[in-house]
């Protein structure tokens, strides 16, 4: 632990960290452009000079100088100041001065900072460099002229991302960032370098020119993309979604999101269900919430109703449901739309138990049935993290391009009960090993094969967990939670040939078992599921309703409403609520606090934010044998929900990025 | 207004188009025999694991086998860069920006001799547009190959020979103490498949030492002398 002085004050700063980190924990502020916490040091944007004796008398770069016992560190001198004057003059030098036209006008970090600490006025009369433009896709829009090469979305790409498409050509004043022969960057973080850049030479090409930061409603909230349940920021004007951003939080989503959640939310204008649709005569026609909830109570369905989740609902929605349903006497309630029938009598058996933060420290892991990248790409962050620091990665499944070594192990999940011997080894004598079990393995029954590989690896040791299960379902672990859950599946649902069919949400069901009920879609997006049902009713997407959401770590995270829901179209409780009123049952409440407060009642843990915890895993069943070819739900990483369905943005991202297609660019 | 063209040169360097005529054209580059046993060498000098720290001598073996089969100084065409790449198990960016970055490097076609006149200071006030001139005055252009596809003139920054200014580069050589005439000399060998001599072009010197003998130290000209005594 060196003892610092900065600006006269003393302080203790841990080994390793450095000068500027040592201002930062004195409370200084340092201006900086190529430094970021979660990326290597690079130091040659030059705005972090600051003075530190002893050492040579002239200001040094703190970003890139450690911090030593003793050093007298000043921040306030008139050195550090004409420094700092200096250094953003030779940024200022080449850049253009179009802060009016460029969108990272008003959360630009050379304009916060030319402001904070530059001169008033610029000195320079000669000819300003030009570069010309990079094609980089479909997210990432380029105005070159602005970079002040600070290398953070090359060193993203490399570092993060794992995928080095990002390059600086050339040198010195010529130095140009692009891709390699400006391909479109491929991979799910791709978007993230917006928010890295400091200026606006990437800047988001969805949002170009939409809107300015101080015009926006900004909401936090929580992506339903995948079960990752990354934090983000709606900003949002009137009743627009405009964009999404990712909120920081070391535990989850560290700072980044996937592409398919930032760029998603375009879909939520798009193909929106507001207003009340009835099937007559096989054509469904605008109508009316009375007409539907008659329509519904003439079904007369009493106990023979059920309900099923989609994947982005969130709990209070499935709590009132279940309410409902209870009420009527019925519990078939069911979230797995497509037909899993997991065990899930120990919710720890079907949780993400090491948790994303910790995964990183593992030094082996075998990962069975699951395409990470397209599941849960900000887990495939941390696995690289891992492996970056020695961890073996073994998979079971069929190949797909990993960001870091990895050994691919066998396409069929019956390679568990009869691993390599060096595979068997490397996870035996690990000292933290985890397994990861994705959706293809439970759903080819590899649950508990897996667990007992765990008891044999003993992965849950001494303040360490290592089973784990990903899903990719923003809803799965709250629906566990709520019991949203048949012993056979949707099997047993179709088995009860219920009269009536809720279907929250869920557009990946199969309705063929349902053909004879009446099949109530609520929902948002008029998807699979709204074309297969006789009653649509209009329902909120996440952004238009609070609500908690629990992570494939048991995290339980709330969202906030950002926007109300278009025409007609109502917050799910609400509905469900007037449908209890139309079936003459009641559901004990009337407000969503009510909603909520029984909710937590019931099931404790989703008053916390906090992981919630499931004890203690459960004994394998020896005699369940897992067999079969694996194949991974997703097929197209853009085109996962409803929402992102209805997005242009994805749709454009799935037919250039996934599929090869060129698309004409529009003429200037 | 002051012109920023000093280097203009190195601002146009841009790695020759990726059509399909490169693509055909060098699509199958391999190394060639010899080749392919020097880069085992090359690679076999970094530790294992870090062979891609043996890019920038590879990229000069190609491009040498790209001149020998061009019969030109050599270039680095995209495809052939994607083998390097390939070869050393390197993502094709990290190479592309190596290649971009040394100007040594040919990023598009060159001819047979690479004529780089140093312009710096030194070789400036020893008279280098000079030089230049004799060039232009032999049909070439910077930053163009001359039909015959003879001679590409380029203007570069210093070389270090400064105490022999003015110099040129041509290919793997040097030759200094130009003057328009020495020059000529040099380039009608060079076009009649001669090897002149390369280094100082001025006779009775050898290399760098001073024209005209030594002004100081002489007594250490003949043998090993002693001046400590003389302090």
């Amino acid at each position: 632990m060196p003892k610092v002085t900065v600006d006269g004050q003393e302080l203790d700063v841990p080994d390793g960290a450095t000068v500027l980190q040592a201002c930062e924990l004195a409370g200084k502020e340092i201006p900086r452009f190529c430094y970021h916490e979660r990326l290597s040091i690079a130091g040659n944007c030059r705005m972090c000079l600051v003075e530190v004796k002893p050492g040579p008398p002239k200001p040094q770069a703190s970003c890139a100088l450690p911090a030593a016992e003793g050093q007298q560190i000043r921040t306030d001198t008139p050195m550090v100041k004409k420094a700092r004057e200096g250094v953003m003059e030779f940024l200022l030098i080449n850049h253009p001065l179009d802060c009016p036209i460029c969108d990272q006008g008003g959360e630009c970090d050379l304009q916060d900072q030319s402001v904070a600490y530059g001169r008033g006025a610029s000195r320079y009369h000669e000819h300003k460099r030009a570069v010309t433009s990079k094609n980089m896709g479909p997210l990432i829009k380029t105005i070159m002229t602005r970079c002040i090469h600070c290398t953070r979305c090359v060193r993203f790409s490399e570092e993060v991302a794992g995928v080095d498409e990002i390059g600086a050509l050339y040198r010195g004043e010529n130095m140009q960032i692009t891709t390699y022969l400006e391909q479109a960057a491929k991979h799910e973080l791709s978007a993230n370098v917006i928010d890295l850049c400091p200026v606006g030479a990437l800047t988001s090409r969805p949002y170009a020119y939409e809107a300015r930061p101080w015009e926006l409603k900004k909401t936090m909230s929580i992506d339903v993309s995948d079960a990752v349940g990354a934090n983000i920021r709606i900003d949002s004007r009137g009743r627009e979604v405009l964009r999404a951003l990712p909120r920081i939080n070391d535990d989850v989503n560290e700072e980044w999101i996937s592409d398919k959640a930032r760029y998603q939310v375009d879909g939520l204008t798009r193909r929106r269900l507001d207003k009340v649709w009835i099937r007559k005569a096989g054509k469904l026609q605008a109508s009316s919430w009375n007409e539907a909830f008659e329509l519904i109570a003439a079904a007369k369905p009493g106990k023979d109703i059920a309900a099923v989740a989609g994947d982005m609902v969130d709990c209070e929605t499935m709590f009132a449901a279940r309410k409902l349903l209870n009420a009527l006497g019925s519990n078939l309630v069911e979230s797995r739309q497509t037909g899993m029938n997991y065990d899930v009598s120990n919710l720890a058996a079907v949780n993400f138990n090491t948790g994303f933060a910790e995964i990183e420290n593992a030094d082996a892991v075998l990962i069975v049935g699951s395409h990470v990248r397209w599941e849960a790409a900000l887990l495939n962050v941390r696995l690289r993290k891992a492996a970056k620091s020695g961890a073996k990665i073994f998979l079971v499944g069929p190949e797909w391009e990993t960001t870091y070594p990895a050994e691919f192990i066998g396409a069929d999940v019956s390679v568990l009960h009869d691993l390599p011997a060096h595979v068997a080894e490397a996870m035996s004598k690990a000292e933290r090993p985890a397994v990861i079990l994705g959706g293809a393995a439970l759903a080819k029954g590899a649950l508990h094969p897996a667990l007992a590989l765990a008891a044999e690896w003993n992965l849950v040791r001494d303040g360490w967990n290592g089973f784990n299960v990903l899903h990719f379902s923003a809803a799965r672990m709250g629906s566990l939670m709520l019991g949203f859950a048949q012993k056979g599946g949707m099997a047993d649902i179709a088995a009860a040939k219920p009269k009536v069919v809720l279907s929250l949400g869920a557009d990946e069901m199969d309705l063929e078992p349902f053909a004879d009920a009446l099949k109530v879609y609520i929902g948002h997006h008029g998807d699979k599921g709204a074309h297969g049902a006789e009653i649509i009713l209009p329902a909120a997407a996440f952004t238009e309703k609070s609500g908690t959401y629990v992570n494939t770590e048991g995290r339980v995270q709330l969202a906030d409403k950002a926007v109300f829901a278009p025409g007609d179209a109502r917050e799910d409780w609400t509905i469900l609520r007037a449908l209890a009123d139309a079936l003459g049952v009641s559901v004990g409440f009337d407000s969503f606090e009510q909603l909520r407060a029984q909710m937590i009642a019931e099931v404790p843990a989703l008053g916390h934010e906090a992981v919630a915890d499931y004890g203690a895993l459960p004994k394998a069943d020896m005699s369940v044998k897992a067999s079969g070819a694996m194949s991974y739900p997703i097929k197209d990483f853009y085109m996962t929900n409803p929402i992102a369905r209805a997005s242009a943005v994805m749709q454009q991202c799935s037919a250039e990025l996934l599929h090869g297609e060129a698309l004409p660019e529009a003429a200037e | 207004m002051l012109s920023r063209g000093v280097c203009s040169l190195m601002a146009e360097r841009a790695p020759a188009p990726d059509t399909p005529e490169l693509r055909q054209r060098w699509g199958n580059f391999t190394w060639s025999t010899e080749n392919a046993e020097q880069a085992k060498v090359v690679v076999a000098r970094y530790p294992a694991g870090r062979q891609k720290s043996a890019v920038m001598p590879l990229l000069d073996l190609a491009q040498r086998q790209v001149g020998a089969e061009t019969n030109t100084q050599g270039w680095l065409p995209l495809p052939v860069m994607e083998y390097v790449a390939n070869y050393l198990d390197m993502p094709i960016i990290r190479v592309l920006e190596v290649a971009t970055f040394y100007t040594m490097y040919n990023l598009a076609p060159v001819g047979r001799y690479h004529v780089q006149v140093c312009g710096t200071t030194p070789c400036m006030l020893r008279g280098s547009d000079d030089i230049l001139d004799a060039c232009y005055k032999r049909g070439m252009r910077k930053g163009h190959t001359t039909d015959d596809g003879l001679w590409t003139l380029t203007e570069v920054e210093c070389m270090g020979n400064c105490a022999t200014a003015p110099m040129v580069q041509i290919n793997d050589d040097n030759y200094e103490d130009l003057t328009p005439e020495r020059l000529n000399s040099v380039l009608d060998a060079l076009a009649a498949g001669d090897t002149p001599k390369a280094g100082t072009q001025e006779s009775g010197r050898h290399t760098s030492e001073p024209s005209g003998g030594p002004t100081t130290l002489k007594d250490m000209v003949k043998e090993n002398h002693d001046y400590r005594g003389e302090w």
